[in-house]
């Protein structure tokens, strides 16, 4: 077995157990998405248009839950060394990583988004491409998120530091997804906005 | 592929007139050393002498001030410090990176498959650790810890081990039995450098990080 699949295999065991990670992300999505109308009132007309933005920062923040834990909890246990020295370089330890964590949390996600959209009153017809948006903008929050969580790595307080650092860099997948159904919405094709959602993962490479 | 017998390994270490400090503090400068296949290195000095930091700066962990380390094969054929540490270099240390709600197995599994190939069957029989393997890490006492660690440079055959006091959880029976798998490795062509307090109980140079600076 590869080196790479050896590692995402213990990455997706350590997501899995120990906790139910990504239950618990896909709670706080739906929870999240569950206090906006009585924030903003039950009206449909109201919370119509804007249900799939809503889902997309519900999503954002919901992508930033675990990512204090992706590289902080290898750091203080030693296994950060045990990595370094492994026949993967560095880079490609952190892209499983972040695919491991996309696998775990992001996929979830994913696939609650239209639920959340469609309960606040989006046409289900969407539902397709609200999910597809949704994953390329996991995956791209992801590897952005785990950019943020290593440059934060060894910080007191990393959470709310990747917070800070985060977040500026989920606007793009933010503005393409939001972007990509409302071009939908008004008839355009939202083809070309998911096309530069589909490069924001690339993103801890420019 | 078995790296301890195979044709690429490091024959030989050199550390030359290396520096390192840690924050403002200097550690110690101009230390040099060599070591050659199958010799020893027994690192001593006082708490925070940087014992520890050496073997982090031969890892390659740390960046020295001044100085290198360097590997080779033999004369006139260096390894890359990456090559060496993606395939010749184990370290032990203090923190052991082990996943508490991991089984014992599953973690030397993987770190077997990381570091090198599959088997793991004759390190567990060598660190008698069969009765422990399908429990979680997280109840393992810190001898029991330290046995499972060591268990992983048995399975993926690695040339040179950096270990930090590899000794200090283990009663007196499996201290004889790491001092015994030292030598074989030893034996084998292979290369230690450990951090001690106590000195090793076996033929190793000896090295006062203190006393370098």
């Amino acid at each position: 077995m590869s080196a790479g699949r050896v590692l995402l295999k213990r990455e997706l065991s350590l997501a899995w157990g120990g906790g139910g990670g990504p239950l618990l992300a896909c709670g706080f999505f739906l929870a999240l998405t569950a206090i906006v109308p009585l924030a903003a009132g039950g009206d449909p007309r109201v919370l119509q248009p804007v249900a799939g933005g809503i889902a997309w920062i519900a999503l954002a923040l919901a992508s930033l839950l675990s990512l204090e834990r992706l590289f902080e909890r290898d750091f203080e246990d030693g296994a950060l060394d045990l990595l370094a020295l492994g026949p993967l370089p560095l880079e490609a330890v952190f892209a499983v990583k972040a695919l491991a964590q996309w696998l775990a949390i992001g996929l979830p996600l994913a696939v609650a988004a239209p639920v959340a959209a469609i309960a606040l009153g989006a046409d289900p017809g969407w539902a397709p491409l609200i999910l597809g948006s949704a994953l390329l903008g996991s995956l791209g929050f992801a590897f952005t998120g785990a950019l943020g969580a290593a440059l934060a790595l060894g910080s007191k307080r990393g959470g709310l530091l990747i917070a800070v650092v985060v977040l500026p860099l989920f606007i793009p997948p933010v503005i393409f997804g939001a972007g990509a159904l409302e071009q939908a919405l008004t008839g355009l094709s939202p083809w070309p906005a998911l096309a530069l959602l589909g490069a924001t993962p690339c993103s801890p490479w420019r | 592929m078995d790296i301890a017998n195979g044709s690429h390994m490091i024959g030989r270490l050199c550390i030359d007139d290396l520096g390192l400090s840690r924050g403002e503090r200097v550690l110690f400068h101009g230390l040099s050393v060599d070591l050659d296949a199958g010799e020893a290195l027994a690192l001593t000095g006082a708490n925070g002498a940087g014992k520890t930091s050496l073997l982090r700066a031969i890892a390659g962990f740390i960046r020295p001030d001044a100085g290198a380390v360097r590997f080779s094969e033999g004369p006139g054929a260096e390894i890359e410090p990456e090559t060496a540490r993606a395939r010749h270099i184990h370290l032990l240390g203090h923190l052991e990176g082990l996943k508490g709600a991991r089984t014992a197995r599953e973690e030397l599994a993987f770190q077997t498959a990381w570091c090198g190939r599959g088997g793991i069957d004759s390190a567990v029989e060598a660190l008698g650790l069969a009765p422990l393997l399908d429990l979680e890490t997280r109840k393992l006492s810190a001898g029991q810890r330290r046995r499972l660690s060591l268990a992983r440079l048995i399975a993926a055959p690695r040339a040179l081990w950096l270990l930090d006091e590899p000794l200090a959880p283990l009663d007196a029976r499996w201290r004889a039995v790491a001092t015994q798998l030292m030598q074989d490795h030893l034996a084998g062509g292979g290369m230690v450098i450990a951090a001690v307090h106590d000195p090793l109980d076996l033929p190793c140079h000896t090295l006062d990080v203190g006393a370098a600076s």
